[in-house]
């Protein structure tokens, strides 16, 4: 009998690319910006409600007729138009912005490898016209989409679950606007996800074990999502990192066209084109809310990278 | 060569025209129309408006005669602009946001490719890191939070260009670099791993080999397939310089087709809106088939039968 510390441990895929991840020092470097931020939007409203004893959305007294503060001790990113402390509005505004990020990236990922993997499984004719309506969906303009989307949805049309979903975190027009924000963006980026899972599927449906599964009667759809789908993880977390970035990148672009967060709900985008308007006489309430942004998704693509290579070493950029 | 670029050419027309479809359902399918704004029209005029334009009609008849028009390229009026066909506003406008897109894809170009080959060439170097993160710092900043930040210093406060509006070159600075950022930053990153990956193949080896000068295998060999990612690139970039325009011609205030394709689909100007898809659309498609032809010229190995 060997004894038990002179068996080689194997390292498992997940254990493999963990320590990969951690040599990686600017992956590194976003994984704790990252969990910093985080932390932050999660933790801070709540302190700084505490300390001042005003939530995000209220407007101080001593807030007379120059309402719009530079950066000081006391609001340490300055002050909104309104009075408002801008550092709560900004880590109120990063709940939400992640919140979209994450959120609209599982829809787009839930969508895109159900479709993908499909696709992938089933081949032929039907993959053929799968694909090509991927492929004319990308022709239309996703802001288009988007627009329509939301045009549809909103006001009295919008959907009942919906409305219970945002009812259960306090209702209201606002807040219905972002939870159909979460739903639309999802919506148009699921696209990229699909072909990279059907990419995937296609090389392995005919690996043995899918033989196996299918020699033994095990039905197409517990193949494609109890065999199938669990094998595309690797490809598809990767994936999942580099959408949430663009995700709040698009929903940033939205704010700033009026169709995004609406007012007193605030998203770091919403917040940004705010401050676009008054560039000239308070520039702090653009550069506050923009670098704070431009910084977490910074992080994130650095965390995308790191992780594709990682999981993936064989397409890893060198 | 000739029969595959006849054969992409020709199933242009059919795409285009079921993107327009699809565009026109997604329309038809948001509550409401053009005429159904804040202000209430008198019902004898929505009755005199909704004949005028078959609206009362059944919805394929409709879409049977937009589609019968729009095959013979005539998109009709705007309704927002009142007696300008939609082929007239599209010309008119779009000549601002090509020069605006092709210039900033140049300058893409030019900054991305340099600072790919560089950083490729010297691999780890503090170059290849600096301009790296450089280029991720370019993927991260929204380019409606660079644009009024580059205002903000280079206008407001160095007074070196204006702030907006169109008009001499000095306009047309800001609003370029704005627009180049996110593309040199793509560029640049594509560029490096294609270059990479290039120069550990055989056939580099073969042509050091065989004693080209270093300058003859960068020039003539490595960079000819190391470009094929940024060349694929182009396809989708120009796509999405739509999307780009929107933010830098409102941020810049220019006169461009982006802007005015949102205005169109908030507007609900049905025409527009339709006919700056299928504009673009085609426009999307040609870039993509020159894109497959010139792979061809660049790598030869890739043959079309």
């Amino acid at each position: 009998m060997a004894d038990e510390k002179d068996i080689v441990k194997g390292t498992s895929l997940w254990k493999d690319a963990w320590q990969r991840l951690l040599k990686n020092k600017l992956a590194v470097f976003g994984l704790i910006v990252m969990v910093i931020m985080v932390i932050a939007v999660t933790i801070g409203p709540p302190i700084l409600r505490w300390a001042t004893g005003l939530t995000p959305y209220d407007i101080p007294a001593d807030a007379d007729y120059i309402k719009a503060f530079p950066p000081s001790w006391q609001h340490p990113m300055g002050t909104d138009d309104a009075g408002r402390d801008l550092l709560a509005r900004v880590l109120q505004g990063g709940r939400i912005s992640l919140m979209v990020g994450v959120i609209s990236t599982f829809v787009s990922l839930i969508v895109g490898v159900s479709y993908g993997a499909t696709a992938g499984y089933l081949g032929g004719k039907i993959d053929n016209v799968m694909m090509r309506i991927v492929d004319i969906i990308y022709a239309i303009p996703y802001i288009l989409i988007v627009i329509v989307l939301l045009f549809v949805f909103s006001g009295e049309n919008t959907p009942n679950w919906i409305d219970a979903i945002s009812s259960s975190f306090g209702g209201g027009a606002g807040l219905n606007q972002i939870f159909l924000l979460f739903f639309s963006l999802g919506l148009v980026s699921w696209l990229t996800m699909a072909r990279v899972v059907r990419g995937q599927v296609l090389s392995l449906k005919n690996q043995e074990f899918v033989l196996a599964a299918r020699a033994t009667g095990v039905s197409t759809f517990n193949i494609i999502f109890k065999h199938l789908v669990p094998n595309t993880l690797g490809p598809v977390i990767v994936y999942a990192t580099l959408t949430i970035p663009s995700v709040m990148l698009t929903e940033a672009f939205l704010s700033f066209l009026g169709i995004g967060v609406q007012a007193p709900y605030a998203s770091w985008g919403s917040l940004a084109s705010e401050g676009i308007k008054n560039i000239a006489l308070f520039p702090w309430q653009l550069i506050f809310p923009g670098v704070t942004m431009a910084l977490t998704l910074f992080s994130l693509n650095f965390l995308g990278d790191g992780l594709r290579d990682a999981l993936d070493p064989q397409t890893r950029k060198f | 060569m000739l029969k595959f670029i006849l054969k992409r050419l020709i199933i242009i027309i059919p795409m285009a025209l079921l993107v327009v479809t699809l565009t026109w359902g997604l329309i038809r399918i948001a509550p409401g129309n053009f005429y159904s704004g804040e202000k209430k029209l008198p019902p004898a005029i929505e009755a005199n408006i909704t004949k005028k334009y078959g609206l009362d009609k059944p919805w394929y008849v409709q879409y049977g005669k937009m589609m019968w028009n729009i095959v013979q390229l005539d998109f009709g009026d705007s309704l927002k602009y009142q007696g300008q066909s939609v082929n007239e506003i599209i010309w008119r406008h779009f000549p601002y946001s090509a020069t605006i897109g092709l210039l900033a894809y140049m300058l893409a170009l030019l900054i991305g490719l340099s600072a790919g080959i560089i950083a490729a060439l010297k691999q780890n170097s503090l170059f290849d890191y600096g301009s790296m993160a450089l280029a991720m710092l370019g993927l991260s900043i929204p380019n409606f939070v660079l644009g009024p930040i580059l205002v903000l210093v280079f206008s407001l406060w160095l007074f070196w260009v204006p702030p907006a509006r169109w008009g001499g070159i000095s306009s047309l600075i800001l609003p370029v670099i704005t627009l180049a950022a996110i593309y040199a930053a793509y560029i640049a990153r594509l560029t490096r791993a294609g270059m990479l990956e290039v120069l550990r193949s055989d056939y580099i080896r073969t042509a050091r080999a065989k004693g080209l000068s270093e300058k003859t295998v960068l020039l003539k060999h490595a960079l000819r397939g190391g470009i094929i990612p940024v060349v694929s690139f182009t396809g989708p970039a120009l796509a999405s310089l739509l999307a780009g325009t929107v933010v830098v011609e409102k941020v810049f205030a220019i006169p461009g087709l982006g802007k005015i394709f949102i205005e169109s689909v908030f507007n609900r100007d049905e025409p527009l809106t339709l006919g700056i898809v299928a504009f673009l659309s085609i426009l999307i498609m040609v870039f993509n088939l020159a894109v497959d032809i010139s792979y061809g010229f660049l790598d030869p190995r890739i043959r079309y039968e």
